[in-house]
């Protein structure tokens, strides 16, 4: 059974983020969210980023959410749940303290609040859903834009973004918290896995997860699921887990396929010359040796600090 | 209540702890900056969770969580600080969340300045926060009391602001309020809001044009409606303690003057004082003292001031138009009541300069000889 087809994919519990949103159709955040808040379950206090998922849910007089949510700010959602978080210990509740943000509030804007929170090593687990660009905006580039990627930012007329993506999840081991993860939308089991693993650790817990936005990578509203589920077949986004510092894989393909059955599927990488096309291709093989390294290698992130 | 030798800082935080407050989070910057240490010393005496955040933006975020979670939330701030803070103060006040801070009143770079002006919390004027201005250490401290009273009964935040480093660091007798009768003025809050997963509401929603208005409007007709809770909470504080307390404005000498200063916060003693002195020589000028910047008490302001023959303004921030933004309050607040004067401001003091009582002298002289454009002491 295709990993998209577990029993995840079908729930029975009541939906904790339902009720009609105005996400597009194929927007993989709202998998994301869906997914997360199903695996989460109900007992849960929501502080939320500015960004796609919070202008598609909190429309006065409509809610789309079945726990309690909080928004303020584009940038300040790991500080709010700070004190969330403080509160509810404070007076003694069981809730988790949930973060949700978008790569623009996570990566880039936000950033110095997410660094602070997770140094106080806040007791609170923190989902990035990742669209690889300011996607609620209109499609501008940001920290988490793959390279050559056309952007309103970034456009092809500039042979698109000119920087690498960044990698959040070791900027989270470096700061020593006890859980940094990736996940993706099209393999639900392993992020309900790491969901779980999460909910049972103490302290800073983030999760990225690889969500697609078919209007800004330019595809069919359908193959977001395919999508990414090529990112990972390619290499171009890595499942895996660090736990307390050690680097571990939870989802390899057995063969990586060539990068460009992952660029061909969208119209940000239209443009793209052979030569770029070459270019992501090296460095996803250099990335892949490099992990493979770090995985046996038994490194510590947590004590390189 | 206990007769303490100490700073203005000190003598907040203790207060702020006596309150029983449950979330504090803040971001150090002179001169405000003995607050946090302090109440990160006294936390284990007092249970309350200290954030140590890593800015100011992040401070006032994280008591909005607080806030929106419950409880009773607290900050302390200045200058920069503020300013950083500003997306999030709007935030504060649209989400109705009873936020307290205290803001040791600084100049805004640049250039850069630590000393006291208070060009940080006009920056705020217009944010929805109401702005007690504290005369002294004292008032400062019965204030921050009061304010969780006003914040927690109207949903609308307050900001105690007091002078940085004349108050803030001025060691001398003050009486720290008794957290037992504190706390009989101040119950554990009820929000009529929260973030409960057995009643999920949602905090912080999205308004499009059919209802942000609505909603602003709805929200600045109660920020206005505030001064009745804000004369209870002096009301209260006042029969608890037994201290006079002024909750908007206060007069000086005012009722047979001929001229009026008008002015904030520790300014107040230097005029009323210099007034008792220009009495002495038989000259009939009057102080009159506004506590409450915002909501701003028009209506009494303008009363106050009607006999008279002009009003100096004696202000510590210069707005863009060649004038103090108390000057444009209180000209406002005379035309609305169709009180004819002449009013002039005195801009003085920006960034720790020293304010002499002959300076203000001089200024009511060149009033009563007919002068209205602004000068600088």
């Amino acid at each position: 059974m295709p990993e998209t087809q577990t029993k995840t994919a079908a729930p029975t519990k009541p939906q904790l983020f339902s009720k009609g949103h105005g996400a597009c159709a194929g927007c993989g955040s709202a998998v994301a969210i869906r997914s997360i808040l199903f695996n989460l379950g109900p007992n849960i206090v929501v502080s939320l980023a500015t960004g796609c998922m919070e202008v598609v849910s909190t429309g006065y007089p409509d809610n789309c959410w079945g726990v309690p949510v909080v928004h303020s700010l584009f940038e300040n959602a790991p500080a709010v749940a700070s004190g969330v978080t403080r509160a509810l210990k404070k007076r003694g509740s069981n809730a988790i303290p949930v973060v949700i943000g978008g790569d623009g509030s996570t990566y880039d804007i936000g950033f110095g609040a997410l660094s602070g929170a997770m140094e106080r090593n806040e007791d609170m687990i923190y989902f990035c859903y990742d669209n690889e660009a300011y996607e609620n905006t209109g499609i501008q580039r940001s920290g988490a834009t793959p390279k050559y990627a056309a952007t309103t930012t970034s456009p092809k007329e500039v042979g698109g973004k000119s920087e690498w993506k960044k990698n959040v999840s070791f900027i989270a081991a470096s700061h020593g918290v006890p859980y940094a993860a990736t996940a993706s939308i099209a393999f639900l089991s392993d992020l309900k896995k790491k969901i779980e693993k999460a909910k049972a650790i103490k302290g800073f817990r983030i999760i990225t997860l690889f969500a697609g936005c078919q209007l800004g990578w330019k595809h069919e509203p359908s193959l977001s699921i395919e999508v990414a589920r090529k990112a990972v077949n390619t290499g171009m986004w890595n499942l895996y887990e660090i736990e307390n510092g050690v680097f571990h894989r939870t989802v390899k393909p057995k063969q990586i396929e060539p990068v460009e059955n992952y660029l061909k599927m969208q119209g940000r990488f239209k443009h793209l010359k052979p030569e770029q096309v070459a270019d992501i291709q090296q460095r996803i093989n250099a990335n892949q040796t490099e992990l493979d390294k770090l995985e046996t290698s038994a490194v510590n992130l947590s004590k390189i600090l | 209540m206990t007769l303490q030798i100490t700073s203005g800082s000190k003598a907040i935080a203790w207060t702020a702890a006596n309150c029983g407050i449950e979330v504090v989070a803040a971001y150090p910057i002179t001169p405000s900056t003995v607050i946090p240490e302090e109440l990160s010393r006294i936390q284990p005496e007092h249970g309350y969770e200290f954030i140590p955040v890593e800015s100011e933006l992040s401070a006032i975020s994280a008591v909005i969580g607080a806030s929106a979670a419950g409880t009773r939330a607290f900050t302390a701030t200045s200058s920069q600080g503020l300013l950083l803070m500003t997306e999030a103060l709007y935030n504060a006040s649209g989400m109705r969340l009873p936020i307290v801070m205290v803001v040791a009143n600084r100049a805004i770079g640049g250039p850069l300045n630590i000393w006291n002006d208070w060009s940080d919390a006009m920056a705020l004027r217009d944010s929805g926060w109401i702005q007690l201005f504290c005369k002294n250490k004292q008032e400062a401290v019965d204030t921050l009391v009061q304010s969780f009273q006003i914040a927690e009964q109207t949903d609308v935040p307050v900001m105690v602001c007091f002078e940085g480093f004349y108050l803030t660091h001025e060691v001398s007798p003050v009486e720290i309020p008794d957290k037992e009768k504190c706390l009989s003025l101040l119950p554990p809050r009820k929000p009529k809001h929260t973030l409960d997963p057995a009643n999920p509401e949602l905090i912080g929603a999205f308004a499009g044009p059919a209802y942000f208005q609505k909603y602003k409007q709805e929200q600045l007709a109660e920020f206005n409606n505030s001064m009745p809770a804000i004369e209870k909470a002096a009301q209260d504080f006042e029969n608890k303690f037994g201290r006079k307390q002024i909750p908007l404005i206060e007069e000086t000498s005012l009722q047979d003057a001929d001229y009026a200063v008008f002015t904030m916060s520790s300014l107040a003693e230097t005029t009323e004082e210099l007034v008792e002195t220009l009495r002495t020589q038989g000259k009939k000028i009057g102080t009159l003292r506004l506590k409450c910047f915002r909501p701003f008490p028009k209506k009494l302001v303008a009363a106050a001031l009607k006999n008279k023959k002009g009003v100096v303004v004696i202000e510590k921030d210069a707005s863009s138009n060649d004038q103090g933004s108390l000057s444009h309050d209180l000209k406002e607040a005379l035309y609305e009541n169709n009180v004819q004067l002449p009013v002039l401001s005195c801009v003085c003091g920006l960034g720790g300069k020293d304010v002499r009582q002959k300076d203000i002298e001089r200024a009511i002289t060149e009033l009563a000889q007919g002068k209205t454009e602004t000068i600088w002491l």
